[in-house]
């Protein structure tokens, strides 16, 4: 056993996320994608900004998803390795990358979910093998901020939370 | 598991509030975002019951601001605190970061208190993570009541320490938290570590700020 681990999201990583999810935009015609970690963390948003706080969309997403992992259990099933939300206007589709990371899409009526799952498909093969070189190179190699990083946060931390 | 983003130059770092039901956990979050400034803090969402009881979690986001280029931001959790719950703790503790155990000091909460430590120890193991290995405090909450059992009883039940293996690590380490005390000592012959704790009365804020102070400084230390 052992304690937290870290990993790290580069610059060149988003970029060739950024790429590979702007043409699925394209070709589901969807709205916004956005790509949570399953712990809840936001990594990327691309196309129409989205008019949700973002942080707390993240946090929601990873419940959600791990809520139907659980479900799934139940059933017998390993996972549900996505899940639709159905609303009037706005709808969301959820995909499980490489057990670490959840793809969703918003998309409305100019598109269908079949479109959309279609397109999705092929998107999360794509990511599950950048993440997996991802996490990869994360256990490899260790990861440490700037010096002076510690206490300078140090600093800030008894500023905003009283010393 | 603290995510550093190089791409939106953010790092993000998970706080899980763990202990027994009607402990102090929400209130604490509670207190914390009724105090911090406005700028610095995120929307508070609770998942709970129609009375108000945790069902899945809370959840409240906290600003540092930006340091050294980077946007750093604690995501604190809280987990339901009733023993049937347990399905939804165990998400919660996914990729954390720091624990805090918030103890309920009645006498009559002795048992629950223990009940839901052991039950700790457990989910971080189906994490595959130790508890001894992450930054984690603990605090023992509402101490203002006339039933709060003595502080040393709390220590010796909760905290009673983990063996030192390490030869190098064997020294007396003094607590930061508690002037005169010990993190680090050796009790009969045996090099013992005890982590850092905090004594609290939630609702009215005391030591809310000194167990979050602790706990995010452990937390960044493992990061820098």
């Amino acid at each position: 056993m052992s304690g937290a681990s870290s990993w790290s999201f580069r610059e060149e990583d988003a970029t060739r996320i950024g790429a590979l999810l702007n043409s699925l935009l394209r070709e589901a015609n969807a709205r916004t994608a956005l790509l949570v970690d399953r712990t809840g963390q936001m990594l990327a948003t691309v196309g129409e900004e989205p008019r949700f706080d973002p942080v707390a969309f993240a946090t929601l997403t990873a419940a959600d998803f791990s809520a139907n992992d659980q479900l799934a259990r139940m059933l017998g099933e390993n996972e549900f390795g996505a899940l639709f939300h159905q609303g009037d206007r706005d709808s969301l589709y959820l995909a499980d990358v490489a057990r670490r990371v959840i793809l969703v899409v918003l998309f409305d009526n100019r598109t269908t979910l079949g479109l959309v799952k279609l397109r999705v498909r092929g998107v999360v093969e794509a990511l599950s093998a950048l993440f997996t070189e991802m996490f990869a190179r994360e256990a490899a190699g260790e990861r440490r901020m700037e010096t002076g990083f510690v206490p300078e946060a140090e600093d800030e931390i008894d500023r905003l939370f009283g010393s | 598991m603290s995510l550093i983003n190089y791409a939106s130059r953010e790092i993000n770092c998970k706080l899980v509030y763990y202990g027994p039901g009607l402990g102090g956990k929400t209130t604490n979050l509670e207190y914390i975002y009724e105090k911090v400034a406005p700028a610095s803090k995120g929307k508070m969402i609770s998942l709970a019951t129609e009375t108000e009881r945790t069902l899945f979690f809370d959840f409240l986001p906290v600003d540092l601001g930006t340091i050294r280029g980077f946007k750093t931001r604690f995501h604190l959790y809280t987990v339901p605190g009733q023993v049937y719950y347990n399905a939804s703790r165990r998400l919660i503790l996914k990729g954390v970061d720091g624990v805090v155990f918030v103890a309920d000091s009645q006498m009559e909460r002795l048992d629950a208190n223990l009940e839901s430590m052991q039950n700790l120890y457990d989910n971080m193991a189906q994490h595959g993570l130790d508890i001894r290995r992450i930054p984690f405090v603990i605090q023992y909450n509402k101490r203002d009541l006339p039933n709060a059992a003595p502080l040393r009883q709390l220590q010796e039940d909760l905290n009673p320490g983990w063996a030192v293996e390490d030869p190098a690590r064997q020294r007396p380490v003094p607590d930061p938290n508690r002037p005169g005390e010990t993190l680090v000592q050796e009790v009969d012959g045996t090099w013992v570590e005890r982590v850092s704790s905090f004594e609290a009365c939630a609702l009215r804020g005391d030591g809310v700020f000194d167990t979050l102070r602790a706990i995010s400084k452990l937390v960044l230390k493992t990061i820098g």
